[in-house]
């Protein structure tokens, strides 16, 4: 039966795992919102940076996952730039069917790259403190959790920050209002467009990070994450990065509760679903622009 | 095909026929099924994809279904597969309809179509996962019983057959959209969908039909598969690499093209087998299927980006039928 004490414990639950769900959402709107791509590479690239975090991690360098989070961050970031450089850009200007045909493609080299490199089988990384359970109320919340929830929530913020302040993140808020007008104030266009599917690759980064001591990754792993990450940016709202804050503490919510009430199997219809009816009632969700 | 292709139908269906008799292997029949398989799903792809421009990410829910509904009704119902077959194909124009009315009507185009028809086969791939109509991840079993009143051959040459017989229909069906004026509609709303609209074509309408159509062939699908197989799990029937092998074979022929279909189906499977080979023939590599599958995507991409009329746009226009904006 689902007590009060089960809900508030799939609640809280579904709220640690949307931390990292924000995470990897915020990436993918801001992809969108300047370079307006959508980018079906997503998952699959959060799962390279998993995999690169359990390699850091092993042996002979031994390095954990959380002190490995700002090399993880700077590597995603230099990859994303240079991987915007050297295809996408060539290929963004078109019809937005093609750039994720596009992406669709370059995602399928990712799996399975990595299917052909590091074979189909499971990774999983020890840390010390995986076990580590923290009472919140009646619940019970492993450590990795919370420190995953509270790190993703600071990395927003300090990406909010970054959006608002810096000349780099105004540059990039110009470009994604007005492009041309941007391109005519001085704007080296090109440049800030990479730059920004720098910063939501670096996104995934930092999300591999805080994922890997309680999750898993495999060739995979990324497929799970592009429905939910989808599903997010459009429940927030197409480019809108209240919409992925919210949206991904929602969609982790959602995601929990309908596991507790409809069984493991069948409660991932839940995120579907609830992209569907969005998708179907409210293509601009909660905070979007008219399309 | 154009009005000079009536001599190069016949000779390439001849040429179709024959192959069997030519190359006798299993081997062979068996690669030359898997093609004309390959090319069929591709073409109810093109169908939706190609000729009206509703580029799906997840046609499989078009197969998935046929192939569960025909499963259930022969295993669990004890229908003979034959008489369920024309019931996994009108389960498939059901759920192309629904899916149709309801994105359509919702106004979805472009990538939004797209992410939503993947998030339909997501949803049967739950549901089959789940619902115990299905036997969930274990996926439904069928007896082996080979008699040709059952839908069971044991000469792989059948069922090559029915492959070749479904791709000629798959085929006519796409020339008569060359020819017709439901395909000119189609080839409106494909290529400026408003304009279409202003000049008076319910564009919805249109749409829904396309697609309905679109899924109650890839359902026809469903059934020879599970008949080949006599197996069907949630993965296979609702998996997304099915809908990406679709979208490729449609999009590496030539999307909106007749032909199309067959000839990327045939260039995906040569491209695959060659590139396996030559992983086989490196030392070093264990498994060199995931190698042509990378081709693939790099293929996908290559097509997207240098040939967006696919493959049949090499040979001009007058072998393309339809040319695609």
């Amino acid at each position: 039966m689902l007590t009060p004490e089960i809900l508030f414990a799939g609640l809280i639950n579904g709220l640690m795992a949307g931390g990292i769900y924000v995470l990897v959402a915020v990436g993918l709107t801001l992809i969108y919102g300047v370079l307006h791509i959508i980018n079906f590479a997503h998952g699959s690239l959060l799962m390279l940076a998993m995999y690169a975090v359990f390699f850091l991690w092993r042996k002979p360098l031994g390095l954990d996952p959380y002190i490995a989070l700002p090399v993880v961050t700077a590597g995603a970031f230099a990859a994303g730039y240079l991987l915007y450089r050297a295809l996408i850009g060539h290929f963004s200007h078109g019809k937005d069917e093609n750039t994720l045909l596009i992406t669709l493609g370059l995602s399928i080299i990712i799996d399975n790259a990595s299917l052909f490199f590091f074979t189909g089988d499971t990774q999983t990384i020890d840390v010390p403190y995986a076990g580590h359970m923290i009472s919140l109320g009646p619940a019970f919340v492993a450590l990795p959790k919370i420190v995953s929830f509270v790190a993703a929530l600071i990395v927003c913020l300090l990406l909010g920050l970054f959006m608002t302040r810096s000349d780099t993140g105004k540059a990039i808020r110009a470009v994604a209002r007005e492009r041309q007008g941007a391109r005519l104030v001085g704007i080296d266009v090109e440049r800030v467009m990479a730059i920004s599917y720098g910063i939501g690759i670096a996104c995934l980064g930092a999300a591999a990070c805080l994922l890997m001591p309680t999750f898993y990754v495999s060739p995979t792993s990324g497929h799970a994450f592009v429905l939910i990450a989808f599903t997010i940016v459009v429940l927030g709202g197409m480019g809108s990065f209240k919409g992925a804050l919210f949206g991904g503490l929602i969609i982790g919510v959602v995601e929990s509760i309908c596991g507790l009430w409809l069984g493991e199997q069948l409660g991932q219809i839940g995120i579907p679903l609830v992209f569907i009816l969005i998708l179907l009632l409210r293509p601009t969700g909660l905070f979007g622009a008219a399309r | 095909m154009t009005r000079g292709g009536l001599p190069f139908a016949v000779a390439g269906g001849a040429a179709l026929i024959a192959y069997p008799w030519a190359f006798t292997s299993n081997y062979a029949i068996n690669v030359g099924f898997l093609v004309l398989f390959a090319a069929y799903l591709g073409q109810t792809w093109n169908i939706a994809g190609g000729f009206a421009g509703q580029t799906s990410f997840g046609h499989v829910v078009f197969f998935g279904t046929g192939a569960y509904v025909s499963a259930i009704l022969h295993v669990t119902y004890g229908v003979n597969p034959w008489l369920a077959w024309p019931f996994a194909a009108l389960a498939g124009a059901f759920v192309g309809w629904l899916v149709g009315a309801l994105s359509y009507r919702a106004g979805l185009k472009g990538s939004y179509f797209a992410l939503i028809t993947l998030a339909f086969a997501e949803t049967g791939r739950i549901l089959a996962n789940s619902l115990p109509i299905t036997r969930g991840g274990l996926g439904i079993l069928v007896q082996a019983d080979p008699r040709a009143a059952n839908f069971q051959f044991r000469d792989p040459i059948w069922f090559y057959y029915v492959a070749l017989a479904l791709c000629g229909l798959a085929t006519f069906v796409a020339w008569r959209l060359t020819r017709t004026r439901f395909g000119a509609r189609l080839a409106a709303i494909r290529e400026n969908e408003d304009a279409a609209q202003a000049l008076g074509i319910d564009t919805f309408r249109e749409k829904v039909k396309c697609l309905t159509l679109s899924g109650a062939l890839c359902a026809a699908g469903g059934t020879v598969y599970v008949q080949k197989y006599l197996y069907i799990d949630p993965w296979i029937a609702f998996g997304v690499d099915k809908s990406v092998e679709m979208l490729l074979v449609g999009l590496i022929g030539g999307a909106g093209t007749v032909l199309g279909p067959l000839i990327g189906a045939g260039v995906l499977h040569l491209v695959g087998e060659v590139t396996r080979d030559l992983g086989n023939m490196l030392p070093w590599v264990t498994n060199a299927q995931p190698l042509s599958i990378i081709v693939y995507g790099a293929v996908l991409i290559a097509i997207v980006a240098w040939l967006p009329d696919g493959l049949m746009g090499l040979f001009g226009r007058r072998y393309s039928g339809e040319r695609r904006a």
